[in-house]
């Protein structure tokens, strides 16, 4: 057992940096906060890397089988014998998987955020920023039981908000904040009452205990959440869902993931933290801690997660395809990414339950962190040479960012399945699971990676080959080489863990219930999904790397089907149609008539009544002398003939 | 008929109330104060008649009578030290003209 | 009947005029005069109620000095030769109306009541028993009243002479 104080250091590392750069930031630190941030996270860095050395190599097995262990446990809120709100610790494969995760892109994050981000008026706000979300990731994962992980899950929430609106004096930015809030929190809704369901049957908060009364068929927690149903759905079931709808709001989920792609008005290396690496799997984390939950307890919501999952894919590869900003085109490749990994969780729910999807899962979303935020620092470094967002401004760079395009060439093709990156070894697995379990979703997994490897060599090929575009002449001569080597160092050290992490094994590590799994496919398996990836590729590649138009004669040949996929499926607009005319229309403007006139018309009404009688009333206090006598004499005189006459 | 008590109440009552239509009906302030004086002046009376008629073996309405001599006497000073007071601010005595203690 | 039923009845008539025409006057100074004669007529039933000591100290304070007093105050605040405003008719009928009401519920409660009288043995009101009492201390004794009351004279001196001094600045002006 480790000592919990170095654990729980993990996580307080970088609250501590948040109050002191929140608090002393801007006076006393100023320029130094980057420093400050950055060697805070440095320390837990190390610490977690430590940790997952220990756990993964150390204490973490008995007899071959990955423990969950709680080295801290506080009890908080005590209502009564079974509901008590406590605080603790867990360290299990995933969670260790996912600090050393979380504080390593962090870091990578803060190192290149010295020196994009320098020069900024709020410096220190951006790294106290940067340090409460890593606390709050943090402690998401290392939450034991469910109502802690709802805290943490609502601070990723706020930091995301925070640092989505750091340009708080762009309306876009601003509308973007509001936009991911609102519909995270949205989906928390969904989440709080599979919270409420999940444990009113399992009379209990701590995952262990949930998770263990709700998946073995012989505890009566069991049969009462299963007998219980509401409109034809075990009550188990409703709980299960209704979880797996925050996660998915969360992970942006079709069809939750609108706020996605509007977060990109925040700063790039708030892009590749948040909304790459790390929030934005916090979804499949989720569902990942209840994952017996879902596979034993409730096949059908499992399903839901599996379509939720391919749809979500299939639609963004599709959207990736067509937009032209490089941020853009990034948002929907992770959302498709998230998708992949949600399907892969989902398919144990089909045919025989052997947990080779979670197993898969997982891999993928560690070596998504790694390629995808090298993506998105690569985006950085190229947007602050071009001074734009837009990709038919950029052109030919492949010889003024070396090193940049190196990098983006390597996470474009982990990101495809070319082997031997990592993504070739990760996608493998979700292809396997999926092959395994459910015909239709394979095909379609399979058909998505295809369309990956079109949209990212699309990108690739517009950004770094085609035509030189000719604003960058005079831009290029004032830049230091690609942004000096604080932004240099972590695309290659995020470049060397995408091509490296491939050959972890991670079946060894990290599986549901801790035992090995093994799960390598036959060598003839992968013929087909590496043959759509290069395909993909080189369809990009006639298409883009060199000028011409035959990428504009499809579109409007197409035009219909351009346009759709174009403005995202129309589905903004949806969303826009369903708030702006039924529920302000029909629901918001009535009842706020019915506040204004109805609720302050009567606390009006009993003001101005008030007055009113106040004013006739007043004129008693006249002021005259000969008044006063007067009332007296009838008051005194009345007083006498109630005496005298009633009380006699 | 021989006059006893209640003629004597008869009469003091009388001036009570003529005294109170005075204090209602004046505009002068002294001349409110001389209606007052008429109504101390019939409560007075009241407490002599019941001291002779009712209880003659006691003193106790004598005693009354010339406290409330004495305190009527005071109060008319300084009733009369405050309306010296208020002509020199209002310029005159008019009780209509002294309404500002109101809402 | 006797003479002394036909002095009441004329000290009775005497009280009751002025006192009405004190109050309904529109000269001023004619009012302090009837109230004077009201008052002494007051006095003059004391005298026939045989509580001497009483008139005396009528006449000596009431009219000796009240009145004086008020003649005084009418001096000081305005012109005695001017005639009164008289009032509003509304508010001459309504106080009539008050005033009439309230004199015939009292005589109403008068005269349906029996008073008890005692069957003691009077005792005279003369100026010693009144001075021995007035100073006692025993139970029947109102020497704290006695003492309250001149605390009070003096307060109300003070209080006069404050009210009605004229301030140091009004002197300058």
């Amino acid at each position: 057992m480790p000592d919990s104080l170095v654990i729980a250091l993990i996580p307080l590392l970088p609250l501590t940096g948040f109050v002191l750069l929140g608090l002393f930031g801007k006076k006393i630190f100023r320029n130094n906060s980057g420093i400050v941030g950055t060697l805070l996270l440095l320390v837990a860095t190390v610490l977690a890397i430590y940790i997952a050395y220990g756990y993964f190599f150390g204490y973490g097995k008995t007899n071959g089988v990955y423990q969950k262990l709680i080295p801290v446990h506080y009890s908080w809120l005590r209502f009564s014998e079974n509901l008590s709100i406590d605080m603790g610790i867990i360290l299990d494969p995933i969670s260790v998987m996912m600090i050393f995760v979380v504080t390593f892109v962090s870091l990578m994050v803060h190192i290149y955020s010295l020196a994009y981000m320098k020069g900024e008026e709020r410096y220190s706000t951006y790294f106290s920023f940067l340090s409460l979300f890593t606390f709050s990731m943090l402690g998401l994962v290392l939450s034991s039981n469910i109502f802690q992980i709802y805290i943490f899950w609502e601070l990723v929430g706020v930091s995301s908000f925070l640092l989505i609106g750091y340009y708080y004096d762009r309306p876009s930015a601003v509308a973007a904040a509001k936009k991911a809030f609102i519909v995270t929190r949205f989906a928390d809704l969904g989440f709080l009452i599979g919270i409420l369901i999940l444990s009113f049957y399992s009379n209990t908060l701590d995952f262990g205990l949930l998770i263990q009364r709700l998946t073995s068929p012989d505890s009566s927690q069991w049969r009462t959440a299963t007998e219980a149903s509401f409109l034809g759905i075990s009550a188990l079931t409703w709980g299960a869902a209704l979880v797996f709808i925050g996660g998915a709001g969360k992970s942006a989920m079709f069809p939750l993931h609108i706020w996605l792609p509007d977060a990109m008005e925040g700063p790039t290396p708030v892009s590749a933290l948040i909304h790459a690496a790390t929030m934005v799997v916090a979804g499949v984390y989720l569902v990942a801690r209840l994952f017996p939950v879902f596979a034993i307890g409730s096949p059908q919501a499992m399903h839901l997660v599996a379509y939720v999952g391919t749809v979500s894919a299939f639609l963004a590869a599709m959207i990736a395809c067509t937009q032209t900003d490089i941020k853009r085109v990034l948002a929907f490749s992770t959302m498709s990414q998230i998708g992949y990994m949600m399907l892969s969780l989902g398919v144990s729910g089909f045919g025989t339950f052997d947990g080779s999807g979670y197993t898969a899962s997982m891999f993928h979303l560690f070596t998504h962190a790694m390629f995808k935020a090298l993506l998105f620092l690569c985006a950085g470094v190229i947007i602050h040479y071009v001074h734009s967002n837009e990709m038919n401004q950029m052109g030919g760079l492949r010889r003024k960012l070396p090193v940049t395009h190196i990098s983006f060439l390597i996470a474009c093709l982990a990101i495809s399945g070319i082997p031997p990156l990592s993504g070739f070894f990760s996608k493998e697995e979700i292809l396997f699971a999926a092959w395994r379990h459910n015909a239709v979703i394979y095909w379609m997994a399979l058909i998505t990676s295809g369309i990956t490897a079109f949209y990212m060599f699309r990108l690739y090929f517009s950004i770094f080959w085609n035509k030189e575009n000719s604003h960058q002449k005079e831009g290029g001569a004032q830049h230091a080489v690609e942004g000096g080597a604080l932004m240099v160092l972590p695309l290659i050290l995020l470049a060397i863990g995408s091509v490296c992490s491939g050959f972890i094994p991670f079946g060894n590590l990290v599986s549901f219930d801790g035992t090995p799994v093994e799960s390598k496919p036959h060598i003839s398996f992968s013929i087909l999904p590496v043959g759509l990836g290069l395909l993909g590729i080189l369809i990009a590649g006639w298409f883009y790397k060199k000028q011409n138009d035959r990428s504009d004669k499809i579109a409007s040949s197409f035009s219909r089907i351009y346009q759709a996929v174009y403005h995202k499926f129309y589905i903004d607009e949806l969303y826009l149609f369903i708030t702006k005319k039924i529920l302000f229309n029909l629901v918001g403007r009535p009842a706020a008539w019915f506040d204004k006139n109805i609720v302050d018309g009567l606390v009006n009404l009993t003001g101005n009544t008030t007055t009113m009688i106040s004013e006739k009333i007043k004129g008693i206090q006249s002021g005259k002398l000969q008044q006063y006598a007067m009332y007296f004499l009838i008051g005194a005189a009345g007083l006498a003939l109630f005496f005298i006459y009633y009380r006699r | 008929m021989e006059p006893g008590l209640y003629q004597v109440l008869f009469i003091s009552t009388t001036l009570f109330f003529i005294g109170v239509y005075g204090f209602f009906t004046r505009r002068n302030l002294v001349t409110i104060l001389m209606s007052v004086e008429l109504i101390l002046n019939s409560v007075n009376l009241n407490f002599i008649a019941f001291n002779k008629y009712l209880w003659p073996h006691r003193l106790d309405g004598v005693f009354f009578t010339v406290f409330i001599i004495a305190i009527a006497a005071a109060e008319a000073a300084v009733a009369i030290a405050i309306i010296i007071n208020l002509y020199r601010s209002h310029q005159s005595i008019d009780v209509e003209k002294t309404e500002e203690l109101k809402y | 009947m006797s003479g002394s039923t036909i002095i009441f009845y004329l000290l009775a008539a005497l009280v009751l005029v002025s006192g009405w025409l004190a109050v309904t006057t529109r000269q001023i100074f004619r009012a302090a005069i009837y109230l004077l004669f009201s008052l002494v007529g007051i006095a003059g039933l004391y005298f026939w109620l045989q509580y001497e000591f009483i008139a005396a100290v009528q006449i000596v304070v009431y009219v000796g000095g009240i009145v004086v007093l008020i003649i005084f105050s009418i001096f000081l605040t305005q012109q005695s030769g001017q005639k009164l405003p008289s009032q509003k008719r509304g508010r001459i009928i309504f106080s009539i109306l008050a005033v009439g009401l309230g004199l015939t519920l009292t005589m109403l409660q008068l005269f349906q009541y029996t008073f008890v009288k005692s069957t003691e043995s009077p005792v005279s009101a003369n100026v010693t028993s009144i001075g021995r009492q007035m100073l006692g201390v025993n139970d029947n004794g109102y020497a704290l009243p006695f003492e309250v009351v001149s605390m009070l004279l003096l307060a109300a001196m003070i209080g006069c002479i404050v009210i009605a001094m004229k301030s140091p600045e009004n002197e300058q002006k």
